[in-house]
């Protein structure tokens, strides 16, 4: 379980985050949605610290992570596996190497325990035979699910993903969005995705906190999202015609 | 660079000097770095040398126009020239162009495409293991490929001096042979130390705090050369001034 209290976070004038607490979790796919700017980017960087909260805590099952030093943390971070939104796969690497590189980076595993695992986990993300691929030869949904699958590598507790389905067909979102709540229920990882897509917050939203101007405006699941009168929270989610129309039907 | 920027260059290289999480990796990185700015320069300072060592004699012989003088002085000035100055700073001129640019995209395009955000939440020190090899490979090859500039500019000069006419093969020879104070050689790897680290740590610096998209990374890349191009002669200056 992740727990934050009271996060503020400002880029010099622009307060970003005003006040945000939370628990997030095992083995339910949190999310964490808001429009562009309502600071849903800059919680989870600060809650993987990418960013300095200037007030407030993040807790790992207890361990306070913000006041810890640069070594303290980075027994956490082992245990942190990470989606970004443009994959942030290293170009210089093919598929295997990347997935491999945390194994070579932490483990002490042999050459042929570490392929095996960089096959199961290329298995587990639908793309078997793919190890010798260059990033840059892959589509963007195929790049999405290596990310996953290096994320997976070293089995984490803890699963991020930053708007994991931005720049995919509706298809191949559903695909990522299906294989994310599956590894979280498959190895009770405490998984936070952001996301401003409503397929996935219908889809896989067990605990949903809604952002808006850099404060928690609302929480709950897919099945209480769209009964609320919170007109904030009503503008976001049916924003598109299509959620209008199903609209008639909740 | 203003004071802002040196102290975030101080604690950057803070952090490149912290502990390697594993030494094999790192290892295996240096060896990749030595190999593209040691070899893959190989071939550029070569030419840039030979000619540059040529052109310096062809230069001495039209300015030593008195009868008062040996010829043989011409292949003394190019030795030591060459020795102390045109090679370890004509050279990392040189190199921070090719390198530093280098270095810089591809460190900026890591910021920008979120690699080196990827490789912090890893739980990888991401300038110990993106700069220190760079940094490690600088300091060791720059000063292998100014001895070899060294050598190709006085073979250069050789070559120039006897092909125009400027003169004779064993006049330069002797010239080269004569009075040769060992020191200078000395003062030529001290430079081509320091070079190599500047080389290497301020493009990296200015590739690491990169921020925005390709426009801020070919921005960074051109200042990344500037400062390093600046650096240097300003260093050039220093370390011959405490040296000699």
């Amino acid at each position: 379980m992740i727990e934050i209290k009271d996060i503020y976070k400002s880029f010099g004038q622009n307060e970003v985050l005003k006040g945000i607490s939370g628990k997030f979790e095992a083995g339910v796919t949190n999310l964490i949605i808001g429009g562009s700017g309502s600071g849903k980017t800059t919680l989870l960087k600060c809650m993987i610290g990418l960013h300095t909260p200037e007030h407030g805590s993040v807790e790992y099952d207890g361990r306070e992570f913000t006041k810890m030093s640069f070594e303290e943390r980075i027994e956490i971070r082992k245990e942190i596996g990470m989606l970004f939104q443009g994959s942030a796969l290293f170009d210089s690497m093919t598929v295997e190497e990347n997935i491999m590189f945390p194994l070579n980076m932490f483990t002490e595993q042999a050459r042929s325990e570490k392929l095996d695992r960089v096959n199961f986990c290329l298995e587990r993300v639908n793309l078997e035979g793919k190890n010798k691929l260059f990033p840059a030869e892959l589509s963007g949904g195929m790049k999405k699910r290596v990310g996953i699958a290096r994320a997976i590598a070293m089995n984490p507790k803890y699963l991020f993903c930053d708007e994991p389905n931005s720049g995919l067909d509706p298809k191949t979102s559903i695909v990522i969005d299906e294989l994310i709540k599956e590894i979280t229920e498959e190895y009770n990882t405490t998984t936070i995705v952001v996301t401003h897509d409503m397929n996935s917050v219908m889809g896989i939203g067990d605990y949903i906190m809604f952002l808006h101007e850099g404060k928690k405006f609302w929480e709950g699941s897919n099945k209480e999202i769209a009964h609320t009168d919170i007109a904030e929270l009503n503008d976001f989610v049916f924003a598109s015609r299509f959620m209008k129309a199903a609209k008639k039907n909740f | 660079m203003n004071f802002t920027n040196f102290g975030k260059y101080i604690l950057l290289l803070k952090a490149v000097f912290r502990k390697p999480e594993k030494f094999k990796i790192y290892l295996k990185a240096i060896f990749q770095q030595m190999d593209f700015i040691g070899v893959g320069s190989l071939g550029l300072i070569s030419i840039i040398s030979t000619f540059i060592g040529a052109v310096m004699t062809l230069q001495i012989a039209f300015q030593l126009v008195s009868d008062f003088i040996p010829k043989t002085i011409i292949g003394s000035v190019t030795r030591d020239s060459s020795i102390l100055e045109l090679s370890p700073t004509i050279s990392a001129i040189v190199l921070a162009g090719k390198i530093g640019s280098a270095i810089s995209s591809e460190i900026g395009t890591m910021r920008v495409t979120e690699q080196i955000d990827a490789l912090e939440i890893m739980g990888i020190n991401s300038p110990g293991y993106l700069i220190l090899p760079k940094i490690i490979a600088g300091i060791t090859m720059v000063p292998l490929l100014v001895i070899i500039a060294m050598v190709l500019s006085i073979t250069g000069g050789f070559i120039g001096g006897t092909l125009s006419g400027a003169i004779s093969a064993a006049g330069y020879i002797q010239g080269i042979t004569t009075d040769f104070n060992p020191y200078t050689i000395t003062v030529a790897l001290v430079k081509a130390f320091v070079f190599g680290f500047i080389i290497t740590s301020v493009p990296a610096y200015e590739g690491f705090y990169v921020k925005g998209g390709a426009l801020e990374v070919a921005q960074a890349s051109t200042r990344a050369v500037v400062v390093s191009c600046i650096t240097i002669l300003a260093c050039d200056y220093i370390v011959t001034q405490l040296l000699l």
